[in-house]
């Protein structure tokens, strides 16, 4: 566990990729099975366990530490497992003089408690009652050194985090046989924790597993933004397809019959987790051998719902039938990637397209519709569709459209994020002009820095015009800008809560934020009644005074326009 | 006894004060005269009139800003009292940096000892910190919270080494503050058989040049020539934290970034600075040092001057002993967050 430890340790700080992969591969070259491999798990969201609440960790801690003092390291480090692994009172740490003249024959003479495996420690967590957990996360936090801690906690709260993808972990073990990543990731969804055959496979001492999931996952093909191509002009716009980009998540329906001739149903998430079970509804319309790539989307009465009513359906835990009839789920199709067991991906688009719109003509399910093309000729068509979808024949769905994606017609599917064969087209964000009113300290990189702000809005009162909070937003800022933000919010505290601090804001003063968004929300959490998608601070106006900030009815507005889709039952005939 | 601590010392605008001795202890303003623990620039200013401190501290001053300083100097010997207006007073080391001292202020039996800043870790370029038993205790609380145990600097400087084993075309950028930090590592580096060259930045020269003539052995401590840098392959480098990640440090070949201080113990402070290669490495005492010195002078009351002062001020509580924060400005930060080396040059050894 030390040495897992210390490999995330080391990762943590090494910001360049191809060092990454090194350790990484260094790492797996060098430890045994199972350890490895439940390491690798570990990396890939593979393990799966009852995690521990924050609050156990709090009590196991508080037990041993001065709570107060507990409570402030938490607050200056800003991180709950980080915090517990360096104030635990660890083996490295000498007994006080005193103690150690005081109880002869104690402390030193004691064999020290054996630091576990990480496979031991996997393995118990799967296997103990809830009960019982505390008494070996002591015993093991006991045993650890500080980095091993760290880890231990970071693993058992479920919040291992460290800048390593399941893609680059996959990478370095491929690389030890001169694999690559897409070669393990074919063979993956057939494997289990400890991957024991995988690792005995690209070291060249055993087969290659055979994928014995007649419906694997298959790594998506990814777009970067139009942004990052600073003239559209210099494509030319014959050698492309344009279509919408809906506003849902996105997913791949694989289907096939296993080796008993009963039909395999899989839903995939982007990241190749198994969300069938979510979606019992939507799985059930996978009667097809092959993958379909698509974007799962509510759809009620035909229309397309906004991302707000999947994020209902995303929320609940429990899949009810009432979920089910309220939320029904449905694919738009976007690519095919195989049928009847041919692989489709070298096929250029235009040759997977037809096959695309055959397969889902054939299928002839209300669960799964194509994606419909955008025609254009020229990119200001494409312009003027992104502008407004509705006008483009998006029609009512239009709300629930992010976007105009473009792909070359030439281009075969190709797993990752190669750049050149597809754009995305983003639609502009909305934007207000808020008022910071609260400043928290962020976590993490930045848990010294007042990095989360609370802005609001102006409305009308019974006391007149008052600043109401409207959302949260911690990102949008550079570095430096961050900096700037800091120190204003410390030279502007009006009141402190812990590590919230209040500035000043009013109609002469406070600073104005420039708010970019996705849309807007009804909430009961805030006193506005509404909350923003997505917010993010896309400029700072120092400029501006507070009296000429945005007011709620903006965002009203807005939120009025996003809930003009179909509601179930009665409320119907209201919003029709 | 009628005497109260607060006749003793007081707090004004220029820092603490001792109106029965009428001088003040590192004050953050120009006075008329000013008694001085140590060379670090938010503790020695320029500008008084007369400053009492240690030979070595008024000769760092004397390097930092120049011959004429202040207008008369006085050199306290360690360990002798002396009289200045109705009270006595003498210097004991602190074992912060060099010439670094605690000041004990004595009346009618009634003793107040400022600390300054100190550590009790062994540090091979300055003298051990003494504990001397007073009435009051005035100490810092930079790393005054428990999670901040420093590890033996002896594996941090070998991490260092291995670090330019494992990359030998690499060269290793070691962020430190120019006073004390920069030569402990150095002299850290000889102690465990770095026997090569280590590269300064010009800003660690001249005070690298007084710690040797002061007998601090260094080895071959060269500049580095802007025009050398890029083939700096394997090289140590000592510079100022806030060179470690401008154009400067990008010169050498591909660097390896590693920043010695006892803030790199919590991971978030490294990764704000961009830091690969965390050394904790601390001139100030860990949370353990900071309660067991405390303990060790018998004080019945402590007032804490700067950094983390809440957590400590609590635990004087839990011990029984009566605590108060100064809220002393001009050191480090606000004493909430920790000072943000970086900003100010000046400013960044407050942090060391």
């Amino acid at each position: 566990m030390n040495d897992f430890a210390h490999l995330l340790d080391r990762l943590a700080y090494e910001p360049r990729r191809n060092a990454k992969l090194r350790l990484l591969q260094d790492f797996f070259a060098g430890t045994p099975d199972p350890e490895r491999g439940w390491a690798l798990a570990a990396m890939t969201g593979g393990l799966t366990f009852r995690e521990a609440k924050p609050a156990l960790i709090r009590a196991l801690v508080e037990e041993r530490v001065d709570p107060v003092l507990f409570s402030l390291s938490h607050n200056y480090v800003g991180d709950l497992a980080e915090t517990t692994a360096l104030i635990w009172p660890g083996p490295e740490q000498d007994p006080p003089p005193s103690a150690r003249e005081g109880s002869p024959g104690l402390g030193h003479n004691n064999p020290p408690p054996s630091v576990p495996t990480l496979a031991e420690v996997v393995e118990t967590l799967a296997t103990t009652p809830k009960r019982a957990l505390p008494q070996y996360l002591t015993r093991w936090l006991d045993a650890l050194d500080e980095t091993g801690r760290w880890a231990l906690l970071k693993l058992v709260t479920g919040n291992l985090r460290v800048g390593v993808s399941a893609r680059l972990a996959k990478t370095a073990v491929g690389a030890l046989g001169g694999h690559e990543a897409d070669a393990v990731e074919e063979v993956w969804h057939g494997l289990k924790p400890p991957y024991t055959e995988l690792f005995a496979w690209v070291e060249g001492r055993g087969e290659r597993p055979e994928s014995r999931n007649p419906a694997p996952f298959r790594p998506p093909m990814l777009s970067h933004p139009v942004e990052e191509f600073e003239d559209l002009d210099k494509l030319e716009p014959e050698a492309f397809s344009a279509e919408w980009k809906w506003d849902g998540i996105r997913v791949q329906l694989a289907g096939g019959r296993d080796n008993q001739g009963r039909q395999v149903q899989k839903i995939y998430s982007r990241t190749g987790e198994d969300i069938s079970d979510a979606f019992p509804d939507l799985a059930e319309a996978i009667t097809f051998d092959g993958a379909i790539d698509g974007e799962l989307l509510i759809l009620r009465e035909g229309r397309v719902q906004s991302f707000n009513v999947l994020q209902q359906r995303l929320n609940r835990k429990a899949v009810t039938g009432k979920l089910l009839d309220e939320f029904p789920a449905h694919v738009r199709a976007y690519d095919v990637l195989s049928a009847e067991g041919e692989d489709l991906r070298g096929l250029p688009f235009a040759e997977r397209r037809p096959r695309l719109e055959a397969l889902v003509r054939r299928l002839d399910h209300a669960r799964i519709d194509l994606s419909p093309l955008v025609p254009f000729a020229t990119w200001d068509d494409v312009a003027a569709a992104r502008a407004d979808p509705a006008s483009a024949g998006a029609g009512a769905d239009a709300d629930a459209i992010e976007g105009v994606m473009l792909k070359r017609l030439n281009s075969p599917y190709l797993p990752g994020r190669p750049k050149g064969p597809w754009w995305k087209w983003k639609r502009e964000p909305y934007v207000v002009d808020a008022v910071m009113m609260y400043a928290q300290r962020g976590h993490g990189k930045r848990s010294s820095f007042y990095s989360d702000y609370t802005f609001g809005c102006w409305r009308e009162s019974a006391e007149g015009e008052e600043l109401v909070p409207v959302g949260k937003a911690y990102h949008g800022f550079t570095d430096a800008e961050l900096q700037k933000l800091d120190r204003y919010v410390r030279n502007h505290t009006t009141k402190r809560f812990g590590p919230v601090r209040e500035v000043a804001y009013g109609r002469d003063a406070g600073l104005v934020l420039e708010i970019a968004f996705e849309g807007v929300q009804r909430s009961t959490r805030h006193k506005s009644g509404v909350a923003m998608r997505f917010p993010r601070v896309s400029r700072i106006r120092w400029d501006k005074p507070a009296a000429e900030a945005d007011r709620v009815e903006v965002l009203e507005r807005i939120l009025a326009r996003g809930e003009r889709e179909v509601a179930p039952g009665a409320a119907m005939e209201a919003s029709e | 006894m009628s005497q109260r601590a607060s006749d003793l010392l007081t707090l004004t605008r220029e820092g603490l004060y001792c109106p029965l001795g009428r001088f003040h202890v590192d004050p953050t303003r120009p006075v008329e005269r000013a008694l001085i623990t140590h060379g670090h620039a938010d503790h020695a200013r320029a500008g008084h009139s007369t400053v009492l401190a240690t030979p070595e501290t008024l000769r760092i001053m004397a390097v930092r800003y120049g011959e004429d300083f202040c207008r008369s100097r006085q050199e306290a010997r360690l360990g002798e009292w002396m009289r200045i207006g109705d009270v006595t007073v003498f210097f004991a080391p602190a074992g912060h940096v060099l010439g670094s001292a605690q000041i004990a202020i004595e009346r009618e039996g009634q003793r107040i000892v400022v600390s300054g800043d100190y550590k009790r870790a062994p540090d091979p370029t300055c003298l051990p910190f003494e504990v001397v038993p007073c009435d009051v205790f005035i100490t810092e609380a930079t790393f005054g919270l428990p999670v901040f145990r420093h590890p033996d600097t002896r594996g941090e400087v070998r991490k260092l080494i291995e670090s330019v084993t494992l990359f030998p075309e690499r060269a290793h950028i070691v962020g430190a503050y120019a006073l004390g930090k920069a030569q402990r590592v150095m002299a850290l580096l000889r102690e465990e058989g770095w026997d090569r060259p280590i590269h300064l930045h010009g800003a660690m020269e001249k005070l690298t040049e007084l710690y040797k003539r002061e007998g601090v052995p260094l080895g071959e401590t060269p500049k580095v020539v802007a025009a050398d840098r890029k083939d700096l392959h394997g090289a140590i480098v000592l510079c100022p934290p806030s060179s470690i990640q401008d154009l400067w440090s990008r010169k050498f070949p591909d660097p390896v970034t590693a920043f010695a201080s006892g803030w790199m113990r919590v991971r978030a402070r490294a990764r704000q600075k961009g830091v690969e290669l965390p050394l904790v490495i601390s001139d100030h005492s860990d949370w353990p040092d900071l309660c067991r010195t405390i303990r060790d002078t018998g004080a019945e009351e402590v007032w804490v001057t700067h950094g983390q002062e809440d957590a400590l001020v609590h635990w004087c509580g839990t011990q029984g002993i009566r605590a108060k924060p100064l809220h002393l400005l001009g050191y480090g930060d606000d004493g909430e967050a920790e000072p943000d080396p970086g900003q100010d040059p000046k400013m960044e050894e407050a942090s060391a």
